[in-house]
């Protein structure tokens, strides 16, 4: 019964609409800071008519669309605005009647009126949930990361005022970045960025100076052991941070390493130093072992021909760890959390927990979170192709 | 003519290429081992100790100084007290230089004093035990006041021997009694795993779903392909803090829009209400790590061949038909490594639950419970016991991972 041109038309038609009419009930809301909201029963009744309808070809789901505008701007269609400015209305209907009647336009393409086949029923199925799936993943993801950068260019007042409204008052000037200069002056963030920098890279450093011998020797070298060895770093790759904090912190407080940022560097990397060494084994591995004995042959030590041949031909695997690694370190807060008192000494992730008190505004908060995002994402975009492979080899940490 | 045998052992070539890798190894086994396997033991070692936060500075003597009095009556008086409560410190001494500028008239029997140093044998000091030393002196003239300064300046030496409650041999099982008592460790365990089960097979579920999306390749898919990254790669601090004030109960945006919205009447409390709680952050564990599980299919699925699926197209086979039974059976390998191993990380994680409720609002996972113990409770052997539990718990799974990681080599 579904596996009719019809009925499959109508029930994509509501479904999509409905996911249509609440992204655009969320996103002009956000936008504007004005009362949208989708009517659940409108947006099925119409959708179904509008999936209907574009079964007969363009024309007729132009024509459907702009009778949904109407309806809309009358006031019963899909996203309801209450008592909004007329542009408001008129854009969020207009997108609304837009993405419905296009995104069912893709869908129905093709579609028969009458009787489906099987193929024809799955494939306009699979094309709705395609179309969902996006809409879906990217209000996750984006709603979040916006969310966090409006909030940290509005005030106090502003904030209480509407929680809704995320518009940008540019009337401000450069005041919107209030938040952002009072944290780098009065609340010293410069100096955490800047810590949480040369930690990381130190991190980085020292990770790469312990995990690119080892891993050489378990990827190259025989010996007995190798399986067990490589076996136990995975094994401590799984070990919780948590578990391992505890005698750390005692430790530490015994020998008065804590609250220091030396100690931080000499703890960090012992953290990523399986991980890199899990990574750059399997790298090592894949390289072709005739270009080493080559090497050997003409009378090469194994420590020259690692330094001379191995390296220089796994530069982008050492790239591809490196970006993992720091951005572990970047990201680390437990450790930081526990050690760290002193907010001299503080890194980043430990200065915005230090935000996180009731007499500081949350515009401040989420300013300090942007810092701290800010960089690493820029280096994620900027090198994504290295991150990405790191991600995948470095296969699992949390 | 000689029996070609072949070579019994390892030669010389094998033994040195097995010196050298030991060698290269040897740093980094150095380090780990000083940074993983000596706090392990220590964890097991304070599990049965018992031992809280305030021990960790072992008992010692204090002394505070001072020049009182003045003429007949000028003295230097030491006030000591033990710094712990109930633990006595044994063999107490006292010793100290005066000043240029002063002299002993008359000490305190316990004392001896030769020209300027002074020492005193002060014998034990109860739990929370006081004890004074006075010692008469005579100034050759002077500035009092400057004198006082400058006894003050040279602080006394104290010793003292107090039993150290990390290093006797004083054990307890009292920790995992206390852990395991009542139906509170329980309800732990059952978070833990409502916790686990359910963020790992929805970070898994959404990963596919993701990963099947951006199968294609169409313009744009790098772009989105990086942005649905985004969540995993940005610091779990920011974000966990964003999702809070979102989520707030009062001045959330997500609140205002259900409001408006008109699906609820009251304000909710996402974070402090159970069992929303606990939902709530178990969706904050898939919204976060469906990337990755994304990125691993995503690279399985481009790897199957071709030709497979044109194979099953001339068969007839229906979209959904060459999901199931030909893309799936496919991804299984990578879905079962990739659901171990993230069962192992979601049990293990604390940093996100620690800052969206602080385990509070029955989200208190095992890892949370340490802090909890050790740090809140102040009971650093409970906190160190439920470790224990949990390093346990990860070996049954690991076991696990190992049979099925050497089944599904190479990841």
């Amino acid at each position: 019964m579904f596996h009719h041109g019809q009925v499959t038309g109508a029930i994509l038609g509501a479904l999509w609409t409905f996911v249509v009419a609440v992204t655009v009930a969320v996103a002009m809301s956000f936008l504007s800071g004005e009362a949208f909201r989708p009517s659940g029963l409108s947006s099925l009744i119409l959708g179904a008519a509008l999936g209907v309808a574009t079964l007969f070809g363009t024309g007729a789901a132009a024509a459907a669309a702009v009778v949904l505008v109407g309806i809309g701007i009358v006031g019963v269609g899909p996203v309801r605005g209450g008592d909004v400015a007329l542009v408001w209305a008129v854009v969020a209907h207009g997108v609304l009647a837009l993405g419905a009647a296009t995104g069912l336009r893709v869908m129905m393409r093709g579609l028969p009126t009458g009787r489906l086949t099987r193929h024809e029923f799955e494939a306009a199925v699979i094309r709705f949930l395609t179309g969902f799936g996006y809409v879906f993943f990217t209000a996750i993801v984006v709603i979040p990361f916006y969310v966090m950068v409006m909030t940290s260019l509005k005030n106090q007042q502003q904030l209480v005022q509407n929680p809704l409204d995320f518009s940008l008052d540019l009337s401000r000037g450069w005041a919107i970045f209030d938040s952002y200069v009072e944290l780098m002056t009065v609340f010293d963030f410069g100096s955490y960025l800047w810590t949480s920098f040369y930690v990381s890279v130190l991190t980085v450093l020292l990770t790469l100076a312990f995990s690119i011998p080892g891993a050489y020797a378990v990827a190259r070298l025989r010996f007995r052991g190798a399986a067990t060895f490589s076996r136990s770093i995975l094994l401590i790759y799984m070990v919780p941070m948590i578990v391992l904090a505890l005698p750390i912190y005692i430790g530490y407080s015994m020998v008065g390493l804590r609250n220091s940022v030396l100690g931080i560097v000499l703890i960090y990397p012992v953290t990523t130093v399986p991980v890199a060494l899990y990574m750059l084994q399997g790298y090592f591995r894949g390289l072709p072992a005739e270009v080493e004995e080559a090497g050997l042959m003409d009378g090469l030590s194994r420590l020259q021909v690692i330094w001379k041949i191995t390296l220089p031909l796994s530069l982008p695997a050492l790239a591809s760890v490196s970006l993992y690694v720091f951005m572990i370190a970047w990201n680390e807060f437990l450790l930081a959390f526990m050690l760290l008192d002193d907010p001299s000494k503080f890194t980043l992730t430990r200065g915005i927990a230090s935000l996180n008190s009731s007499e500081i505004p949350r515009q401040h908060l989420m300013a300090g979170s942007v810092i701290a995002t800010v960089p690493i994402m820029a280096i994620f975009l900027g090198l994504e192709r290295f991150m990405t492979r790191g991600l995948t080899a470095g296969s699992v940490k949390g | 003519m000689t029996q070609a045998v072949p070579p019994k052992g390892a030669g010389p070539l094998a033994r040195r290429e097995a010196r050298l890798a030991w060698g290269l190894l040897l740093p980094t086994i150095a380090i780990v081992s000083a940074v993983v396997i000596v706090p392990l033991l220590s964890i097991f070692w304070i599990s049965f100790k018992p031992i809280g936060l305030a021990d960790l500075r072992p008992p010692a003597p204090v002394v505070r100084e001072s020049l009182r009095g003045e003429g007949e009556d000028l003295r230097l008086q030491y006030r000591l007290r033990n710094s712990s409560r109930d633990v006595a410190v044994t063999g107490v001494t006292l010793g100290d230089t005066l000043p240029e500028g002063l002299t002993v008239r008359a000490a305190d029997d316990r004392c001896e004093v030769t020209d300027a140093e002074i020492f005193c044998a002060l014998g034990d000091l109860e739990g929370g035990g006081r004890d004074e030393v006075e010692i008469l002196v005579a100034t050759a003239g002077g500035d009092i006041d400057a004198l006082g300064d400058l006894a003050e300046a040279s602080p006394p030496a104290l010793t003292g021997t107090a039993p150290n409650i990390l290093t006797n041999l004083d054990f307890t099982l009292e920790n995992f009694a206390r852990i395991f008592d009542g139906d509170e460790f329980w309800g732990v365990l059952g978070v833990t795993l409502f916790y686990t089960v359910f963020g790992t097979v929805g970070a898994l579920l959404f990963g596919l779903f993701a990963a099947l999306l951006l199968d294609t390749s169409f313009k744009g898919q790098g772009i989105l392909r990086g942005l649905y990254l985004f969540p995993y790669v940005a610091p779990v601090i920011a974000v966990a803090f964003t999702w809070i004030i979102l989520f707030d109960p009062f001045s959330g945006s997500a609140n205002a829009l259900l409001l408006r919205m008109g699906v609820t009447e009251n304000a909710i409390n996402f974070f402090g209400d159970r069992p929303l709680a606990l939902i709530m952050v178990t969706v904050f564990e898939i919204w976060r790590y469906f990337p990755l599980s994304f990125l691993f299919i995503l690279a399985r699925m481009q790897s199957i061949p071709e030709d497979m699926y044109e194979a099953a197209d001339m068969d007839g086979a229906s979209p959904f038909q060459k999901f199931w039974f030909l893309s799936l059976p496919q991804l299984m390998g990578i879905l079962s490594v990739l659901f171990l191993l993230r069962f192992i990380w979601t049990f293990n994680k604390f940093d996100d639950i620690f800052l969206l409720t602080g385990g509070n609002a029955g989200t208190r996972t095992l890892t949370v419970n340490v802090y909890e113990q050790a740090f809140a409770v102040s009971n650093i052997g409970a906190g160190a016991a439920v470790a224990v539990v949990i390093f346990g718990c990860l070996l049954i799974f690991s076991a696990f991972f190992f049979k099925v990681i050497s089944r599904e080599e190479g990841l």
